[in-house]
């Protein structure tokens, strides 16, 4: 793939006692100068809240423990962005809202008090995000920090994984008040590139969405949806998948589906997660901590 | 009553140009296969058949029926996709132009086993 990261060239891994692992930046041109000002800000994805099974023998708890182990961060963000597919889907209107309205009561124990939630297609695709407005409100919007502007995108409302033309004209009016140089960063849920489509790990008109992008220099996506790590550039666009908080899902292609990874009870919780972000307030260039539900 | 012999030979010549025209129409019309018609009705959560085998180069009308909800049907590999919409049948024409095992998938999000529903297509010499 011409566009996937090198990762010795784009990644430096240190763990951090046993805790995370940073991931800074080191393509050219990206290195950050010290003492530039930054803030730091936390994803949490995929949570599942209301999911049940062998994946994940600690359904009821995990997302409790991520809530801890947020809470105890030496550093507290500034906010902290759930990534979407915040509840398991549900065929069942009245229980889609149950588990929204027990998953809003759990996370309401993060010490950090500016929370923002978008879906996935888990919340919103069987009602349009009918019941997600309802309890988390718009499923797109834009937000500023400390310089920075953040816009959300929503590419699961519509059942059939697209933006839709009518975010696609929101999106491109606002990126229209935007300078060029301006730092940008990005959330959604689905990738916005094709991933792995054979798996729906793609959004079907994601391309437009990266083509406007493509003017402004410094552009950086966070999305989910796929319980894993992953990195990759579109142009000079970063793109970073975070871990999920319910269970793993294969590397893309590397399993005959995409059914979730088993447990392992030698490794509770392997490859569940969620990341720390710090963030450059001039360029939006992101160094990325990720951090286990439970310490090894 | 006088034959024009010369208009005679026209007409004559005409008719079996025409004939011989038409014979030709025919004989492409028989020598044409029609395609074949696979039928797939989706339903939740699965594709009945759910693996389906097709000749390399030669074509194919795959026709869809959803039995519930709207579902997609979704060929990343052969950049086909379409709308499976409740009550009408969907046509998608397909002419397999490389051999292998490739995954089909439901591309609209349509419940609870969603990410389950897919198929394989097989395709050979």
């Amino acid at each position: 793939m011409a566009n996937e990261i090198n990762r010795r060239d784009f990644l430096k891994l240190s763990a951090i006692g046993g805790i995370g692992v940073v991931f800074a930046s080191a393509l050219p041109g990206m290195a950050r100068a010290a003492g530039q000002d930054d803030f730091y800000f936390v994803q949490m994805s995929d949570t599942h809240w209301g999911f049940e099974g062998p994946p994940n023998p600690d359904a009821k708890g995990t997302l409790k423990k991520a809530v801890a182990a947020v809470n105890s961060l030496e550093r507290q963000p500034d906010f902290i962005m759930f990534t979407g597919d915040l509840t398991h889907t549900t065929d069942n209107p009245v229980e889609r809202r149950k588990r929204m309205s027990e998953f809003k009561d759990i996370v309401k124990d993060l010490k950090v008090k500016t929370v923002r939630f978008m879906p996935g297609e888990h919340d919103a695709s069987l009602d349009n995000g009918k019941a997600f407005q309802e309890f988390f409100g718009a499923t797109h919007y834009t937000f500023d920090h400390k310089g920075v502007h953040f816009i959300v995108l929503d590419n699961v409302s519509d059942p059939r994984a697209s933006i839709g033309d009518e975010q696609l004209a929101w999106l491109a009016a606002d990126l229209k008040q935007q300078k060029s140089d301006a730092p940008i960063v990005i959330f959604t849920h689905r990738p916005l590139f094709d991933l792995y489509p054979q798996w729906d790990w793609a959004t079907r008109d994601g391309a437009k969405a990266v083509d406007m992008l493509m003017p402004y220099k410094n552009v950086t996506v966070f999305y989910g949806h796929i319980h894993q790590e992953h990195h990759h550039m579109t142009g000079h666009i970063a793109h970073h998948a975070a871990k999920g908080l319910m269970f793993p899902l294969p590397e893309a292609g590397k399993a005959p589906t995409r059914a979730p990874l088993p447990w392992d009870p030698a490794q509770p919780y392997k490859g569940l997660g969620f990341r720390g972000v710090d963030t450059d307030t001039k360029t939006a260039e992101s160094k990325l901590t990720e951090f286990p539900v439970v310490k090894a | 009553m006088r034959f024009d012999k010369n208009a005679l030979r026209v007409a004559v010549a005409a008719a079996v140009v025409a004939l011989s025209s038409l014979g030709a129409y025919v004989a492409a019309q028989s020598a044409e296969p029609k395609e074949k018609i696979i039928k797939i009705t989706a339903k939740k959560f699965n594709y009945t058949p759910g693996e389906v085998t097709l000749k390399k180069g030669v074509p194919v009308i795959l026709e869809f029926r959803s039995l519930d909800v709207i579902m997609g049907f979704n060929l990343p590999d052969f950049n086909v996709r379409a709308d499976i919409v409740p009550g009408k049948a969907t046509r998608l024409r397909l002419v397999p132009d490389k051999t292998g095992t490739f995954v089909f998938l439901c591309d609209v999000f349509c419940g609870t086993g969603h990410e389950e529903m897919n198929g394989k297509l097989t395709v050979v010499d």
